[in-house]
């Protein structure tokens, strides 16, 4: 069944075939019920927008520059991590400075190299540890203390439907239901906000495909560039598995997340009040007294000197 | 049953594909040849996306392009 009498685009699980414009209204629509419906965002706030130059992040700012628009007292700015990876973040950062410059949003960027001395490329020339342990401590790390320094309220992220759904999956897998506790459409510790800035991700309820269909039509989507550190092959494996469900079954991966949150209350419940510690180097949040990021800088520091 | 030629720019491979499909063939029938699963791509001609049963005629220039991010 098509939406009206436009070319139809995409089609929905339920068949229905939805043109360009009633797509993108779709689309929208949908990101702000998921704002609505979890209540990602008060009447007042200074959101921050984690920036990677990739689809799923330029689509959450494209939507929220136009919701900051509508109302004034929503201001936004865009933060971007330059972990210093060479032949990638470049250009993705490139794509980030392009969209704010052209849509007057303010755009913050912090390099590793900067505020820990190093390239994650160097980084991993010294450390024998994988790739995306580190970069995600130190891209973590960064994003909560500059998101406080920027009195940010929230910061939203890019996420999709298909990475919780993956994400829950891999938790399963490895028996690790504490990890899935932190998981959920808004994340951080929320009564504790001085040290965390909560997370929201406005893209909850967007499958990928739906991601990638508004960014094209939206002129959002960059050609196709993958960091060269190894891909996690769990979490492909993962992926791979549920996009074959999905072909098959259309709504699986929606199923998964939407059952995923009935017992999300619970999980939350259960793994509740983890002491959370302040780092006796930095006053970041630690769940032991010295935090990741400290930890694999001083191991970084004693290589370098020795 | 006349064959027809259409231009495949994979994406996620960043490389072309030229490919020889029976008239009257539909994007479906491009992804199963080339073994892509249709959840995992947005497909384009003349730069608007078509959906999977739209038939290909000859000489088209086709983009699969990756759902998939890249880290
Ligand atoms: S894939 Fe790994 S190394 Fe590359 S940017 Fe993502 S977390 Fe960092
Ligand atoms: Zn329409
Ligand atoms: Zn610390």
């Amino acid at each position: 069944m098509n939406c009206c009498s436009q070319k139809p685009i995409m089609e929905m699980p339920s068949g229905e075939r939805l043109c360009k414009t009633h797509f993108t209204e779709y689309f929208e629509s949908k990101v702000f019920n998921t704002i609505r419906k979890f209540d990602l965002i008060g009447k007042e706030e200074k959101l921050g927008i984690a920036l990677s130059g990739g689809k799923d992040s330029l689509s959450v700012l494209n939507i929220l520059n136009k919701l900051s628009k509508q109302n004034p007292r929503i201001k936004i700015n865009a933060i971007a991590i330059n972990e210093g990876i060479s032949g990638y973040r470049d250009r993705t950062l490139e794509t980030a400075r392009d969209f704010c410059s052209k849509n007057n949003v303010k755009l913050h960027i912090f390099s590793y190299k900067e505020e820990f001395g190093l390239n994650l490329d160097d980084m991993l020339k010294i450390l024998k540890v994988k790739p995306c342990t580190i970069c995600g401590i130190f891209r973590r790390y960064l994003l909560n203390k500059k998101s406080k320094e920027l009195k940010l309220t929230k910061l939203a992220t890019g996420h999709n439907l298909d990475d919780e759904c993956q994400s829950i999956l891999m938790n399963q897998m490895r028996n690790d239901i504490a990890a899935s506790a932190r998981l959920g459409p808004r994340t951080g510790i929320t009564q504790n906000e001085a040290l965390f800035v909560p997370r929201i991700k406005p893209l909850y309820l967007c499958t990928e495909k739906e991601v990638t269909a508004y960014a094209f039509i939206n002129g959002l989507l960059d050609s196709f560039n993958e960091c060269p550190n190894a891909p996690q092959a769990f979490r492909a494996n993962v992926r791979d598995m549920l996009n074959e469900l999905e072909q098959k079954n259309p709504g699986t991966k929606y199923s998964i997340v939407n059952s995923f949150l009935q017992t999300l209350p619970f999980l939350k419940e259960k793994f509740k009040g983890g002491i959370i510690n302040i780092c006796s180097r930095c006053s970041e949040p630690a769940s032991n007294g010295v935090c990741n990021a400290c930890v694999y800088l001083e191991k970084l520091k004693r290589k370098v000197e020795a | 049953m006349a064959k027809i030629h259409v231009n495949a720019f994979i994406g996620r491979e960043n490389k072309n594909a030229k490919l020889k499909l029976e008239n009257n063939s539909q994007v479906i029938d491009l992804l199963k040849k080339l073994k892509i699963n249709p959840v995992t791509v947005i497909v384009s001609r003349n730069n608007e996306l078509i959906l999977e049963d739209e038939r290909l005629k000859d000489n088209d220039e086709i983009k699969i392009l990756s759902v998939i991010s890249g880290g």
